[in-house]
């Protein structure tokens, strides 16, 4: 499979890897919102973190992912999009803009969703842990 | 010392042609153009000369006499004329009599090229039953005899898989053929060439191989068929010009046939070297990566494998990525004509492997040139890799947090 540019660039040198913390601990946190989702089609899975300061700004956030190169480039894009926007702003990212600034190619779409996905649960854990209705 | 990138690492899907080889291919394109076929002038000869040679150079790779080699374009036709011409030749029944038209015994491991045939023959009123290899991936003699019936009429199994490089209990499956009148057919294509091989002592009726895989050309092949005790018949899939005995229709693929013949030759000459150097290298690949990483898995018997091929399955790492990460090594992921798909490879899921490992393997296959540099080259580079996206990893974290990440019920969207 050929991948554009972008794809392996953010493949090559993904932005924002890593976690807030043991699994145990950003449970404990208020100021961090998790998403762990899986991509039924392949199995592939994306763990996508945010963290929130006082103003509901997202300030920072980091990811893993086991997945596809397209998947690996989509959560890298994800948390550079998500830095500076508040929570609800968050929610305004789309799977369909990952695909077109990826350039992925259909059968990659699915990645994407997995990206877009990651991103909701996030934001609804931290809403949830700090009793914020939708 | 300047290594060339990328490098191929993927022979089990095919290997380049000895150059040797196409020295002697050479002068059939032009002067030596004959039809095999033109019984009345020297050109004619001249082909028939040397498809002789050849057919005398791949008979005595294998044991056979050069009357029993049929010229076929590769493996995936001789498969497709054995099986089929096999099960219609000795049915029990006709179609449509309303019962078993005979039964066939072969595994789910196989090459699609036999068990598509295999289906095909179930649609057309044969039984066929599918045997499962246990994790190590052999079919013993034992399981064949667990499943013979009284109105089975052909054995096929595959003498070395070409994902994972197991080889299974041929010569004792022949045997038990034999000792109940059944027709043994083997696929040997990743087999033969590489291991030595006598049809008479090893008990096969029916052989498949393909040139592509042994340093030869593509789109030749062979098929041997036994001729004597017992006389093994076929009914033909390809009619035409009555060439090869009947068995294959069709003017000869003479160049082929000559690089075919050629590659055999060498493979006779230097499979012993070749197999111990070869296997010395696949070692050094395995143990550096066993060695240095935590769960990872070498896939099928431990002993019973081909010397240059591995199936190495890593844990908590995705297999499309891993490839990405590998990219200046050709290897194959699953098998080559699978790994478009994203889907796990059904061999290893057949021995059992689960999906997530399954999912996260590649297939090794070393070949004539591979040099040690390459193999030291391909080591690092894997263990690089498999660190690299283990960082990446949520699963990983999870795995050395000591959360059982098979147990986990992942959040649907
Ligand atoms: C075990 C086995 N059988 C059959 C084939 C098909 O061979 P060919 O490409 O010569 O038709 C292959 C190669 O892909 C193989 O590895
Ligand atoms: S996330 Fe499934 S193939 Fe990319």
């Amino acid at each position: 499979m050929a991948y554009s540019d972008k794809v392996i660039q953010h493949y090559e040198k993904p932005n924002n890897v890593g976690n807030f913390g043991t699994t145990a601990e950003v449970k404990q946190r208020k100021d961090v919102g998790v998403g762990i989702v899986g991509a039924p089609e392949c199995g592939d899975v994306m763990q996508l973190q945010i963290k929130v300061d006082d103003q509901g700004n997202i300030e920072d956030a980091r990811f893993k992912c086991f997945g596809c190169g397209s998947a690996i480039a989509s959560s890298s894009l994800a948390t550079e999009w998500l830095k500076g926007r508040t929570v609800d702003e968050g929610l305004e990212i789309k799977n369909t803009q990952i695909v077109e600034e990826l350039s992925l190619p259909p059968v990659k779409i699915h990645c994407s969703v997995l990206a877009e996905d990651a991103i909701r649960a996030a934001i609804a854990d931290y809403k949830k842990k700090n009793g914020i209705e939708n | 010392m300047t290594l060339k990138l990328p490098i191929y690492m993927d022979h089990a899907a095919t290997t380049p042609c000895d150059p040797r080889v196409v020295e002697a291919m050479l002068p059939y394109f032009t002067e030596k153009f004959g039809n095999p076929g033109s019984r009345n002038h020297s050109f004619g000869w001249e082909g028939e000369d040397a498809v002789d040679n050849a057919r005398r150079q791949v008979a005595s790779l294998i044991g056979a006499d050069r009357k029993e080699i049929i010229f076929t374009s590769g493996s995936t036709e001789s498969n497709n004329i054995a099986i089929k011409g096999a099960a219609n030749m000795y049915q029990k029944a006709g179609p449509g009599e309303g019962k078993p038209r005979g039964h066939i015994i072969t595994e789910i491991i196989e090459h699609k090229a036999v068990l598509d045939p295999c289906k095909r023959l179930e649609k057309e009123g044969f039984d066929v039953t599918y045997l499962e290899p246990g994790p190590d991936g052999v079919i013993t003699r034992a399981m064949v005899e667990g499943a013979m019936r009284d109105d089975t009429i052909l054995v096929t199994i595959m003498w070395a898989n070409n994902e994972i490089g197991v080889i299974s209990e041929i010569p004792e499956i022949g045997a038990l053929c034999h000792e109940k009148n059944v027709v043994f057919h083997t696929d040997a294509t990743q087999w033969v060439g590489k291991a030595p091989t006598d049809v008479n002592t090893d008990n096969i009726d029916l052989l498949s191989m393909s040139g592509h895989k042994i340093y030869g050309p593509k789109g030749v092949g062979a098929l041997y068929v036994r001729r004597r005790r017992p006389r093994i018949r076929l009914v033909a899939l390809q009619e035409g010009g009555g060439q090869e005995r009947g068995f294959r229709s069709g003017t000869l693929n003479v160049t082929g046939i000559v690089g075919l013949g050629k590659a055999c030759e060498l493979c006779a000459a230097e499979m012993d070297s070749e197999r111990d150097r070869l296997l010395a290298l696949r070692k050094k690949i395995e143990d550096k990566v066993v060695s240095e990483l935590d769960v990872v898995q070498v896939n099928g018997h431990p002993e019973r494998r081909m010397p240059h091929l591995t199936n190495i399955s890593f844990g908590f790492v995705e297999g499309e990525s891993l490839m990405m990460a590998t990219k200046e090594i050709a290897m194959s992921s699953g098998s080559a004509c699978t790994s478009a798909s994203l889907e796990p490879s059904y061999v290893l899921k057949g021995l059992g492997v689960g999906d997530d490992l399954a999912h996260s393997s590649l297939r090794i296959s070393l070949g004539r040139w591979t040099t040690e540099e390459e193999v030291d080259y391909a080591a690092n580079k894997i263990v690089e890799a498999v660190r690299k996206l283990r960082d990446l990893s949520p699963l990983y974290d999870m795995h050395q947090e000591g959360i059982d990440v098979s147990k986990i019920e992942w959040q649907a969207h």
